[in-house]
């Protein structure tokens, strides 16, 4: 069941666009922003919600990369792996955060407190290596930085 | 005429099309995938690429998808461009990249479009070095296998069956080279058109899980043209059969009829003829006892003709789903006073009220095909997604079309698909539905209504009044509601350029197709161009009723238990089905001795004195005519056993040994269609249905079995080394053999779809005049009604009076299944499995106020008798109709609509 | 006035409110605009102002906007849409004017809105840029308030809508099509042309879709004139360019500099020069789907027509450095990486034609190239070509590809001799 605070938010986003179905990214966002992810339930009750099936919803949903269908951390990591970071050590950057964490790109830790994720260019090049977490943006990474930076998530 | 130029040389080609249209109607091997002849293009597979020059002057050209871009005037292309060669290799290496190369154990090996096209770009050994993307499968039903491996993500599946079938369970998930096309959890595919995927996919993703239970390669089919058997519509088949067994249904392109979709229930409804309740021999009780022992032939034409011998008094009982020759040689046996219908005296009615409206009414009825060019429809009283599948199908695009139309205006041709199908997802079609209840339709309509059928007839009644005020009659007390939708249906239908009407005999209601038929004759009289569609339950029901019979079940029972008649021979009939239980069981104990000729035991045949066993659709050849009047042949495909053989050869048998002198005549089917032609003016053409079993342009027979048939001596190598000769087969121009006539026969004819290079259904593109257009040679089927076009108007009067409110009395209405309601395919395993189980279906408010839930138990009081059954809620229904369906196994029979009681189970007493 | 987009940008102060915004002159081009009276008048404007799209094709905005229909009969709404999904590797310019200065952003809508007579306008605006989006929205609020947006915007009659769609990832929802249909709330497919969105295009009604930066060029035209735009820039094409770079530089960032300043003007004198210890290989001129420039070109002027003849791209105009201690190889592979992610899957060269190039780059990468695989990469980068595929994303691919097969054909070569990658230790 989606909660009232959830239609309220659904309503008013479905209201800039001419066809309902135009809000259902938007829609599936703001699931996504009260629960973390977007279950089967979930999806299925948002399709109803949206008059479309649950398939023609499920098909929007995992076309795109940040609509999580699978249960996510608390917090996620979004690192950015493309050519500039690349280029400015996203490698050791990377191989720290998943020393650090204990898990894999994709992965999530054992306490739920930290989702893993590569991403394209953050546009952040000119402060490459970058990252995002929970949509905040930290640039000029090393190792140290990492590690303080993660300790401001818990 | 467009003139393009296609490596040098300059063609003419009708305008509109696409240059892959073009080219591929003009003969040429053109690779492709994604495109579809129905489906339109889109440009997704980059397979069909050609060189495209500016001018004359223009050297380099450009690479061009020739499925996007149209055969304008002045055009020219290269198909042998070096570039475009190997660029359409280099497509097919990157589909096999991860394509599991499987083959040999693939379904669809042999007749797989991806093999030809792979062929057909010269492509054989591929680079690529790096492991394969692996998915998993789905189970999707008892209909279809899949196999994602094989994929090659031509989207074609997800455009048939989610855009143009209406299918909101199948789609395709994530992006990249990791799209998925399925559903979002496995399970039972749950649209009546999944089958079509079969065909829609150019290779083995989904293939038909019947046919995968008792496999068999194309080239060891034998095949031969056929009708469906499982509704009104007639829409055409290739069956295929291997030692002596049906192995699978296909679909046999009739550009007037079907186009290239069936139904499920055409699809997989095939296997009764395999089924185990097959009668394989005939069978008599003796005297003495109520057993029924197995006779030889000769014994049982003894019995037979001892029954006219001995002077006794026999009528005939005719069937829907019996070929017009086996109802007609009945009918010869027993006299056309003695005939009757087979089925109950309130459906005859409606049929013959059918085919008076559409053979003296004033609109025509068009092809099922032509349905699809209407834009605008009126559905009165019928669900016609669950009696007229295909019908319904066509129906669904009325939205695309509109689309279509409205692309043109802004230059978009109508074979490109995506605008117009993106606009299509937000504009409803002109499409109004009244009915009983929700149909399967309703989604696809600008506006439905739901009423029990008087009111709905009501509404019909309104609708003609309002186009031709002066001489419609006119319904009295129409609610507000009625009026103002009648209005609006009115206005709808008198502003299109092609209004359809849509009826039926679905509701079991004589005032909703003379209230269509009125509605048609309105719009006629006011000047607008009418047509009408009548949907009529089985495959032969109007070629019963135009043959004539002198009454339907009741009537011949009255005549039995006056005593005027005491023996009875029934053809490939049921009467169980066919009327209320103590109906029928009041017939059998009138009836002194019953013969029933039959393929399948059932209650009719267990109350018969002697059955014969018939052969079924695919072990005969015969006619058939459908819901428009188009008669249409189909033909033996697996020869049958003896002693079973066609219902009008056992009549012929038995007239023979009973001294009649017509019955010498018929040594094949040709003679009785002869002779139905002279007896009946109506069947004046039926023979050109189809070329006569004489037919041999080139001196040969056509064979059934296809040249690469295989294995033709191992079958009965333990009987007999030596191979046996082929089955005689006099009715027909086919051969039971791969010898004989090699080359392309006349479309009635057409056993299977296969030219060189074109091992797949694509094929077909080799068989038609144009894409999409007719089939070569001319049209299938003969069209035995065609109203005269000054036929005048002539308004039926009664309108029915509003639904009474008798207390305590229920209107009890038929509901349809697509699955279950018809008999033969509700046998089929597949389709057994989809039947739902009998009910009750209430308005919620209606059970609530009974104090019955879903699932729960009602009981149900009509005719004198009592039925408990579960109970379904349908909201949709009106209060104080419950609905019961029709035909399901374990359902009874009943004469609907009614009036009746309903009340919670176990309240009384 | 040579810095017109970045003049009121004063990094690490936050974006100026609608007060500061109008005190330094903004939305008085707005003004002028809606007192003027003259929609076509101003597509004129614009199309003599040499306004080329900064979204990467370059298109004539004058041209593109033309292309509307008009009159009593025309369709409405006539949607205008912000294409602000900047995912192409390498490029970090809107994200600037959106989180810096979102009024001149919504100015520049509300100028071409009223040009195209729109009725609804969309920023939209990739997930990741979340601080453009809280200030996008606040400005846009500010925005309503002062009747900049709305109905009868300042008493003119002429009415806008601008909603800000927050997208969901996938790079290539920033093709235009593609873009159209993630809006209608479908998979970003790119669509067919024709039709042409201008015509029919976000829910079949005419649309325009415009780069950030370019429409962040417009209140300045409509406020100076074209005359005053074209004399900003040292080419043919009118106007100043954001231009980036990226990589092992000094400075690494972003310059307002006049259209056609020269790659080393924007390397040496903006970006510092290399650091100490690197040596500058190439370039990659313009975001991650344009091809490498060796470092022998850095005189080539930074507008359309002068990189076009240097056989590469201005593109967004973000330049990415590769030097001497990165391996080519790996650079491309990462590339091709990307691309072969973010394909959509609709057409069969990019969906399955990118992964398999960019695992044999990852063969070579890794050691285990074959002679032959030079041939396979030559000849798939030939096959990915425009025309080719469904639409631009796998051409521009292999872009750099095709470059970096000529520009850096030893070290391809040393690789699969060597079995190993040369800069790994
Ligand atoms: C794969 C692909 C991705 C694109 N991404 C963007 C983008 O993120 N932002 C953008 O403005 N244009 C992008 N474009 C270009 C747009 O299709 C379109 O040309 C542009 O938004 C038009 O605006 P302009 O005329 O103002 O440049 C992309 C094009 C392609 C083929
Ligand atoms: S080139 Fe083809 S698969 Fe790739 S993004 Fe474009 S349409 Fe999609
Ligand atoms: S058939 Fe033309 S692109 Fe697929």
């Amino acid at each position: 069941m989606l909660t009232q605070q959830e239609v309220t938010e659904i309503n008013s986003e479905l209201a800039h666009y001419e066809q309902k179905r135009g809000g259902c990214i938007e829609a599936l966002k703001t699931v996504q922003r009260h629960r973390g992810w977007v279950s089967d339930e979930s999806l299925a009750d948002l399709a109803d919600f949206l008059e479309m099936t649950t398939d023609e919803l499920d098909s929007v949903a995992t076309f795109y990369n940040l609509i999580f269908r699978k249960p996510v951390g608390r917090h996620v990591i979004l690192v950015c792996d493309s050519v500039s970071c690349w280029a400015m050590g996203f490698g050791e950057v990377l191989g720290h955060l998943e020393e650090r964490l204990g898990i894999k790109l994709g992965q999530t830790t054992a306490d739920g407190r930290f989702t893993l994720l590569p991403n394209v260019c953050l546009g952040a090049c000119d402060r490459a290596p970058a990252l995002m977490i929970d949509g905040d943006l930290h640039g000029d990474l090393d190792e140290q930085k990492v590690d303080k930076i993660l300790a401001g998530y818990e | 005429m467009a003139t393009i130029y296609i490596d040098g040389r300059s063609y003419e080609v009708k305008d509109g099309q696409n240059l892959l249209q073009a080219c591929l109607s003009l003969g040429f091997n053109l690779p492709y995938f994604c495109w579809h002849p129905v489906l339109g293009s889109v440009g997704a597979c980059r397979q069909c690429a050609v060189k495209y020059f500016k001018n004359e002057k223009d050297t380099r050209g450009e690479i061009v998808m020739a499925c996007m871009t149209p055969a304008d005037d002045g055009v020219r292309i290269s198909i042998d461009d070096p570039e475009a060669v190997t660029f359409r290799a280099s497509v097919i290496e990157w589909l096999m990249l991860n394509h599991p190369h499987d083959c040999p154990v693939c379904d669809e090996g042999g007749e797989c479009h991806l093999q030809d096209m792979t062929v057909m770009t010269g492509h054989a050994y591929r680079e690529n070095r790096f492991r394969k993307r692996t998915y998993p499968n789905q189970d999707l039903g008892p209909f279809l296998n899949h196999e994602m491996n094989r994929c090659i993500q031509c989207y074609r599946c997800v455009r048939y069956y989610h855009d143009y079938a209406g299918g909101g369970d199948l789609n395709v998930f994530a992006s990249r080279d990791h799209v998925y096309f399925g559903r979002s959890r496995e399970g039972t595919l749950q649209s009546g058109f999944s089958g079509n995927l079969v065909e829609i996919c150019p290779t083995g993703v989904f293939t038909d899980k019947s046919l995968g239970r008792h496999y068999t390669r194309k080239w060891d089919l034998q095949t031969a043209p056929s009708v469906c058997v499982h509704c009104g519509l007639g829409c055409n088949t290739i069956p295929g059969s291997r030692y002596g067994e049906l192995r699978r249904v296909r679909n046999r392109y009739n550009h007037d009829v079907n186009g290239y979709f069936l139904c499920d229930r055409g699809r997989y409804g095939y296997e009764f003829v395999n089924s185990v309740r097959r009668i394989r021999a005939p069978l008599a009780r003796t005297s003495n006892s109520s057993r029924q022992v197995f006779i030889s032939s000769e014994e049982a034409l003894a019995h037979a003709a001892a029954l006219f011998s001995n002077r006794r008094k026999v009528i005939g009982i005719g069937s829907p789903r019996a070929s017009l020759e086996s109802n007609f040689a009945l009918l010869t046996l027993v006299g056309p006073d003695n005939f009757y219908a087979g089925i109950s005296d309130k459906d005859f009615e409606i049929l013959n009220l059918a085919r008076k409206v559409l053979r003296s009414g004033a609109a025509r009825t068009p092809s099922l095909s032509q349905t699809r060019e209407a834009d605008a429809v009126f559905v009165l009283g019928e669900d016609v997604g669950n009696t007229g599948p295909v019908l319904a199908l066509n129906l669904r695009q009325l939205a695309r079309r509109k689309a279509a139309k409205f692309m043109a205006g802004v230059k978009i041709p109508p074979w490109n698909d995506a605008p117009i199908q993106r606009m299509a997802e937000f504009e409803k079609g002109t499409l109004y539905i009244a009915a009983p209840c929700a149909t399967g339709l309703d989604a696809a309509a600008s506006r439905s209504f739901h009423a029990d059928p008087r009111d709905l007839a009501r509404l019909g009644f309104a609708v003609a009044s309002l186009l031709d005020p002066a001489n419609a009659p006119k319904p009295a007390d129409l609610t507000e509601i009625e009026h103002e939708l009648a209005g609006e249906i009115a206005q709808a239908l008198s502003s299109a350029a092609r209004p359809l009407i849509v009826s039926g005999a679905g509701c079991g209601s004589p005032s909703v197709i003379e209230a269509a038929a009125n509605i048609a004759a309105a719009l006629k009289e006011i000047g607008r161009p009418a047509e009408i569609t009548l949907a009529l339950p089985e495959a032969n029901s109007l070629g019963l009723a135009m043959l004539g019979a002198a009454g339907g079940i009741e009537t011949a029972s009255s005549l039995l238990r006056s005593g005027r008649a005491d023996t009875v021979v029934v053809i490939e009939n049921d009467l169980f089905r066919r009327c209320a239980l103590e109906t029928a069981i009041g017939f059998f104990d009138a009836a002194k001795y019953v013969v029933v000729i039959d393929h399948l035991v059932n209650p009719t045949t267990s109350k018969a004195d002697l059955v014969l066993p018939a052969a079924s659709f695919a072990e005969s050849s015969g006619s058939l005519v459908n819901n428009e009047g188009r008669a249409q042949r189909f033909f033996q495909v697996l020869a049958p056993e003896a002693p079973v053989q066609e219902s009008w050869r056992w009549i012929r048998h038995i007239m023979e040994a009973a001294g009649c002198p017509e019955a010498g005549q018929w040594n094949r089917l040709d003679d009785l269609v002869a002779a139905l032609a002279a007896a009946h003016p109506v069947f004046g053409a039926l023979a050109s249905a189809a070329p006569d079993a004489d037919f041999r342009p080139a001196g040969g027979k056509i064979p059934r079995q296809p040249l690469r048939y295989s294995g033709r001596t191992a079958i009965r190598a333990q009987i007999d080394v030596h191979e046996q000769p082929p089955p005689d087969d006099p009715d027909s121009p086919f051969a039971f053999s791969m010898e004989g006539d090699p080359r392309q026969p006349p479309p009635a004819l057409i056993p299977r779809f296969w030219a060189p290079g074109w091992n797949s259904v694509q094929a077909l593109n080799r068989f038609q005049q144009e894409i999409g257009g007719g089939l070569r040679g001319g049209e299938v089927g003969v069209r035995l009604i065609d109203p005269s076009p000054q036929a005048k108007a002539e308004y039926f009067q009664d309108i029915p009076a509003r639904r009474p409110s008798e207390e305590g009395k229920w209107s009890l209405i038929a509901l349809h299944h697509l699955f279950g309601s018809e008999e033969l395919s509700a046998l089929s395993p597949g389709v057994a499995g989809l039947c739902p189980k009998p009910y009750v279906a209430l308005h919620p408010e209606d059970a609530a106020a009974l104090g019955v839930v879903e699932g729960g138990m009602a009981k149900v009081a009509v005719d004198g008798a009592t039925y408990s059954l579960n109970v379904r809620i349908v909201p949709s229904l009106p209060r104080g109709v419950a609905g019961l369906p029709v035909g399901l196994p374990g359902a009874p029979a009943l004469d609907l609509p009614a009036l009746g009681e309903v009340s919670k189970e176990g309240l009384d007493e | 006035m040579d810095r017109p987009l970045t003049e009121n940008i004063r990094p690490g102060e936050g974006p100026p409110g609608i007060a500061e915004y109008e005190r330094a002159g903004g939305y008085r081009a707005l003004r002028k605009v809606l007192g003027d009276a003259d929609p076509q008048g101003l597509i004129r404007t614009v199309t003599d102002s040499h306004l080329r799209g900064r979204g990467g094709a370059g298109f004539p905005t004058g041209r593109k906007w033309s292309f509307v229909p008009r009159g009593e009969q025309a369709a409405h709404p006539v949607y205008l849409i912000i294409n602000a999904d900047e995912m192409e590797p390498g490029t970090f310019k809107d994200r600037l004017l959106l989180e810096e200065n979102p009024h001149l952003l919504i100015e520049g809508i509300v100028i071409g809105g009223y040009a195209l007579q729109a009725d609804i306008a969309y920023i939209f605006l990739r997930q990741e840029y979340t601080l453009a989006g809280e200030r996008c929205s606040r400005a846009v609020a500010e925005a309503y308030d002062r009747g900049y947006l709305g109905r009868n915007i300042l008493g003119s009659g002429f009415s806008l809508e601008l909603y800000l769609h927050s997208s969901a990832g996938r790079y290539i929802c920033g093709e235009e099509t593609a873009l159209l249909n993630a809006l209608e709330g479908r998979r970003a497919i790119p669509r067919a042309k024709p039709p042409f969105p201008p015509v029919t295009g976000l829910w079949g009604k005419p649309t325009i879709v415009n780069n950030v930066e370019t429409i962040c060029n417009v209140p300045q035209i409509a406020e100076h004139g074209a005359d005053r735009f074209r004399a900003l820039s040292r080419s043919v094409d009118g106007g100043t360019k954001l231009y980036g770079v990226s990589g092992r530089v000094k400075k690494p960032g972003l310059w307002e500099l006049p259209m056609g300043a020269s790659i080393r003007e924007i390397l040496e004198e903006h970006a510092g020069g290399m650091r100490d210890g690197f040596t500058l290989r190439a370039i990659i001129p313009g975001g991650a789907s344009t091809e490498f420039l060796p470092a022998d070109r850095l005189d080539v002027k930074m507008d359309f027509d002068s990189v076009k003849a240097a056989g590469s791209r201005l593109g967004t105009g973000t330049m990415i450095v590769l030097d001497d201690r990165t391996c080519p190889v790996g650079m491309i592979l990462n590339l091709m990486r990307f691309f072969a992610r973010e394909s959509c899957g609709w057409c069969t060269p990019c969906r399955e034609g990118l992964p398999w190039l960019a695992r044999t780059l990852e063969a070579i990468e890794n050691g285990e190239g074959r002679p032959e695989d030079m041939e396979i990469l030559r000849r798939h980068a030939g096959l990915l070509a425009p025309g080719h595929t469904f639409c631009a994303l796998a051409p521009g691919a292999v872009e750099p590809l095709q470059s970096g097969l000529t520009i850096f054909e030893e070290d391809f070569i040393r690789h699969i001799r060597e079995k190993r990658c040369p800069w790994r230790k």
